[in-house]
């Protein structure tokens, strides 16, 4: 007990932050592991509510639901990556090209900012969603082109921070290039705001997916989507299959959850203010 | 004091930036429907081979498809202005009566929801910031971290779980009992299959206007007046009546006046899982069946919506707030 109240806020935050990027591995491999065979139907074990065997039970084809969530949010990592990626790249991009250019640039990244945040989200999804043809593109697309706003404009606010420092108008009079002070000043300055960024979109851009998932627009019906299994669960609600719909959205939330707790200890890893607090 | 003159530049300013976006909303929208490889002749007349391709290749001639897509859009433009949003395909009626109809629904549902939830937001926000780092504020706000985290659609399917199918006080689904026809419905059955789709939809927005409200309580508990008020010998009541309700209560409702996006978005799935017959319900039919009159028509008419929520919200920060009036005065 002695040796724990030692630990200052910067040993917690290492500590929590290597235990949650743990989980998030282990389910990554999990998913991996998991052949696709051993999600057969068993149709003798059909409708089987949770037990020792099967503890998240089974569905109307006897397949073992556990298993089924587990490939379900291994795919989930995959998409909420590959949306946090790249809408962090796109805040990045706009975050910073507005306030160097300034001006017309930066009212017209402000304006897009707006924007998109006048759209209400899910339909602005399925907008992109049908545009772009649904499935596995249209989902990709359709969340990262909607969860780049708000991590727009802390880029954008800590970049116009950083241009009213010293060293950056130093660097202008001494004749560097706009290119060259955004890659040796103002980039350095924003990749801490950018991890933490990135992996905070990243439980909206996995509940997102999953949510239009559900409503149709998203991953096609025979992936092994959470948004897939828990649209189905609907149809056996009635008949009091519970188990079907509890724990597929319960390990998301889990999910979600453990990655914004990563997001969190890492924002007070990098925060100056809790970074060396004892 | 509020200046008639200032008030007027500042409206104005703020309605032709909304007008402009709106516009910009309208070429997105149009955009995003052209790209789609959805054909809009085969969502019109269905996949049946009854039709052949001459026939075919007259409705597009018809509706202008063969057009470049410029002239399309003016034409569509045009339309929109004077009112005439096209028809729908699976209502096979004119997409304003659809929309109008539905509209209602969805907004009594909206409505119910954002009060409720403003209120228990509000009320758990102040007391999660008056009692900060106790158990309370502990409880409230990890509820709240929880619930940012679920989707809508899941909460909405565990309250079927748990009040049709388990305890049985609600039918599941259906606004509209079968067998009676949608005008016989009476009201009271029309309140009570929105509850359920109501309080779900409410618990959605109570986590942000409630961290929202505990913020803004804890950064007034700690202001310089209120300890003054405590020097004073004021009891800590009358220092929330006086002090915290009167500073927190109008830039809380600012805020949830923001929310009115997300309160849509919410909509949609409360209504999809609830089978509930409002907007959101239409728009992912519309969606999945390549309805697209009906499908722009909703997103515009939802980003309406939330513009309505912004400029209220404008206005409220414009009255209480000297500073916006002050800048609005000196330009």
């Amino acid at each position: 007990m002695i040796k724990t109240k030692r630990l200052g806020v910067r040993e917690k935050a290492i500590i929590s932050a290597i235990f949650f990027s743990l989980i998030v591995v282990l389910i990554m491999i999990a998913g991996r592991l998991i052949p696709i065979e051993s999600i057969m139907t068993d149709l003798t074990n059909i409708n089987q509510a949770p037990s020792a065997d099967h503890l998240f039970g089974t569905d109307w084809v006897g397949r073992d639901m556990l298993l089924r969530t587990l490939k379900g949010l291994n795919l989930s990592i995959w998409v909420g990556l590959l949306c946090s990626l790249t809408s962090s790249l796109i805040a990045v991009v706009l975050g910073i090209i507005g306030p160097i250019f300034g001006g017309v640039v930066d009212e017209a990244v402000a304006w897009l900012v707006d924007l998109v945040m006048s759209i209400p989200h899910t339909i602005l999804v399925i907008l992109i969603s049908i545009a772009f043809g649904g499935g596995f593109k249209g989902i990709v697309i359709g969340v990262a082109a909607t969860h780049w706003t708000s991590l727009t404009r802390v880029i954008r606010a800590e970049t116009i921070q950083t241009m009213e420092s010293e060293y950056v108008k130093t660097a202008y009079k001494f004749g560097k290039s706009k290119i060259t002070v955004c890659i040796t000043h103002l980039l350095p300055h924003v990749i801490p705001q950018l991890v933490v960024g990135t992996i905070l979109v990243f439980p909206h851009a996995i509940i997102h997916e999953a949510s239009v998932t559900f409503l149709g627009f998203g991953l096609p019906p025979h992936e092994p989507a959470i948004g897939v299994i828990l649209a189905e669960s609907m149809k056996y609600l009635t008949s009091g299959q519970w188990w079907l719909a509890f724990f597929p959205g319960l390990t998301l939330i889990a999910l979600s959850l453990v990655v914004s707790q990563l997001g969190n200890s890492l924002q007070r890893i990098f925060d100056p203010a809790t970074a060396y607090k004892i | 004091m509020l200046n008639s003159k200032s008030a007027v530049s500042y409206a104005s300013k703020k309605l032709l930036r909304l007008v402009i976006l709106y516009l910009a909303v309208m070429i997105l929208t149009f955009t995003l429907v052209q790209m789609s490889p959805i054909d809009p002749v085969t969502a019109y007349v269905g996949t049946s081979t009854k039709v052949g391709a001459e026939q075919r290749a007259l409705i597009a001639e018809k509706w202008g498809l063969n057009e470049p897509p410029l002239t399309r859009f003016f034409s569509w433009f045009t339309n929109m202005i004077q009112g005439d949003w096209g028809e729908s395909f699976i209502y096979r009626r004119p997409v304003m009566d659809v929309i109008g109809q539905k509209f209602g629904s969805s907004v009594a549902l909206m409505v119910v929801a954002w009060f409720l939830s403003g209120i228990i937001g509000f009320a758990l926000g102040i007391l999660a910031g008056v009692k900060k780092g106790k158990l309370a504020d502990k409880l409230i706000t990890g509820y709240c971290h929880i619930l940012i985290s679920t989707p809508t659609f899941w909460l909405g399917i565990l309250v079927i779980i748990v009040f049709c199918v388990n305890l049985g006080w609600f039918p599941v689904g259906l606004s509209v009992p079968i067998g009676t026809l949608a005008s016989e419905v009476s009201i009271m059955d029309k309140i009570s299959h929105m509850i359920l789709p109501a309080l779900t939809l409410s618990v959605v927005g109570i986590a942000s206007i409630c961290l929202h409200t505990r913020e803004k309580t804890i950064e007034i508990m700690e202001s310089d007046y209120v300890l003054f008020a405590h020097a004073r010998g004021e009891s800590n009541y009358s220092i929330i009546r006086k002090h915290l309700l009167r500073n927190v209560s109008l830039p809380a409702i600012t805020v949830q006046f923001l929310s009115f996006s997300e309160l849509f978005g919410g909509a949609v799935f409360v209504e999809q899982v609830f089978s509930y017959p409002g907007l959101g319900n239409a728009a992912v039919l519309a969606g999945l069946r390549g309805d697209m009159p009906l499908l722009m028509g909703i997103t515009l008419i939802s980003v309406l919506f939330v513009f309505v929520g912004n400029a209220i919200a404008d206005i409220l920060y414009f009255v209480i707030d000297p500073r916006i009036r002050e800048g609005a005065h000196e330009k």
